[in-house]
């Protein structure tokens, strides 16, 4: 019988491997998973790859992980808000690499990891300071139909977390409002998919019309068990 | 005779104007945000958010917040009946693709042939950040930029060419200023509404630049 229900969240992570790269969903409020950044920093992994649109905020899940000095690089869209003083100071220290990737560049080059595609043209960025390798180097670009375009390539995740609402125990997932955002696309590119859920479900219980991540994404669903209920 | 700015209300006020019936806009964070406050009651607009919304509405009394229910400058916002949520790579697929009718941005400087430039101010001692500002530039139909014509050292924002870093590159539609409107043509830049008191040939002397109108 399948069954990717975890019984906590350290079972549910496993084993993450030094200079991992860790997927990790949230906007704003919305869909950070907490639960699991902070078995991420139980866990101890260290010299990661971070992929998350932020640098984290205050003082707690993303930004106590770079406190911990665990991650050697971020890959985000906005690292600078009121509340990233923890990046702010490690990045003016160079204790830690930024690569600054327009948002929806972000979200697609997920997405591409996670479909298969090995790369993609795309008119953001073109002309810009962005359109530059991490080395300086300049990207490809390419004229399409009298359009410029920028050649940006996969990012792929050794363990994406996501915040999910509900989760059975084929993975099978649903979101809850924004807190959507970048969960089904991370949940597609990782070899190891961690959903947090709200509510665990019955098999078939949650209508197949409304699930947004389907199982065969997911490896390990768990349960938030010390949230509140809303 | 006196020249009379428009204040950022009446600013707003224009740009909610010229929405027309039925367009997808995306308002950016800080000024354009208030565009919503000044659409016509009788004029349906669907308004997207890039964190995955479409048919967002007003923001809730506090009494009904949700957090996960937030604008992309992370304010609590309410959904309209007929909305829709949708995941990233879908909410910049739909900019992207070219489905989104007008987004408004603000701006550091805007170029006589379009080019913006609003993430950067290229200060190498600030942390850089982008966020959505690139894919949005290029992604809608048609990208419209609210900002004051002139800065707080008395410079022009409107200019020969960006000193900035470049957020996209001739992809500015319009520009709605508080001394004036520009609107980018095939002929080049038009004016096409200025403040009370000011002419045509005072625009020109005070940009240092040349418009028809």
């Amino acid at each position: 019988m399948i069954n990717k229900i975890a019984p906590n969240v350290a079972d549910a992570i496993g084993t993450v491997a030094d200079g991992s790269t860790v997927l990790i969903g949230g906007f704003g409020t919305a869909g950070i998973p907490s639960e699991l950044i902070e078995g991420l920093i139980a866990q101890g992994a260290r010299g990661l790859t971070i992929v998350n649109n932020n640098a984290g905020n205050g003082d707690a899940g993303l930004a106590r992980l770079l406190k911990a000095g665990c991650v050697e690089k971020i890959i985000c869209s906005f690292p600078r808000q009121s509340d990233s003083w923890v990046f702010d100071d490690l990045y003016r220290r160079k204790q830690i690499a930024l690569e600054l990737v327009p948002q929806g560049n972000l979200a697609e080059r997920i997405r591409a990891a996670g479909a298969g595609i090995g790369g993609f043209f795309t008119p953001t960025g073109y002309g810009t300071a962005l359109a530059k390798l991490p080395s300086g180097e300049p990207k490809e670009t390419r004229l399409i139909n009298g359009r410029w375009y920028v050649y940006e390539t996969p990012i792929a995740g050794d363990l994406a977390l996501v915040h999910a609402e509900c989760g059975d125990r084929w993975g099978n997932l649903t979101y809850r409002m924004a807190a959507r955002n970048f969960g089904p696309v991370m949940a597609t590119a990782a070899k190891h998919t961690v959903a947090s859920v709200r509510t665990i479900k019955n098999l078939g219980e949650i209508d197949p019309e409304h699930i947004v991540t389907p199982g065969i994404y997911v490896a390990k669903v768990v349960c938030r068990a010390s949230e509140a209920e809303r | 005779m006196s020249i009379q700015k428009w204040d950022k209300a009446e600013v707003a006020q224009r740009v909610a104007n010229d929405i027309f019936e039925g367009a997808y806009v995306n308002l950016g964070i800080g000024q354009p945000t208030q565009v919503a406050n000044h659409l016509p009651k009788d004029r349906e607009v669907i308004l997207h958010s890039e964190n995955g919304i479409l048919g967002m509405g007003p923001s809730p009394p506090d009494s009904a917040v949700d957090y996960d229910l937030i604008n992309a400058g992370k304010q609590p916002v309410t959904l309209l009946k007929g909305g829709a949520f949708f995941h990233h790579a879908d909410s910049f697929a739909m900019m992207r693709g070219g489905h989104l009718d007008i987004c408004v941005l603000g701006a550091y400087q805007v170029s006589v042939t379009g080019d913006l430039a609003n993430w950067s101010t290229g200060n190498p001692a600030d942390i850089p950040a982008v966020g959505g500002a690139m894919d949005l530039a290029v992604g809608a139909k048609e990208t419209w930029v609210m900002m004051d014509l002139f800065d707080k050292q008395g410079r022009c924002k409107l200019v020969p060419a960006c000193t900035y870093p470049l957020t996209g590159v001739g992809c500015v539609a319009r520009v709605y200023t508080d001394l004036a409107i520009f609107v980018f043509t095939p002929d080049g830049l038009t004016v096409t509404a200025t403040a009370h008191g000011l002419s045509l040939e005072a625009l020109m002397r005070m940009t240092g630049l040349t418009f028809t109108s």
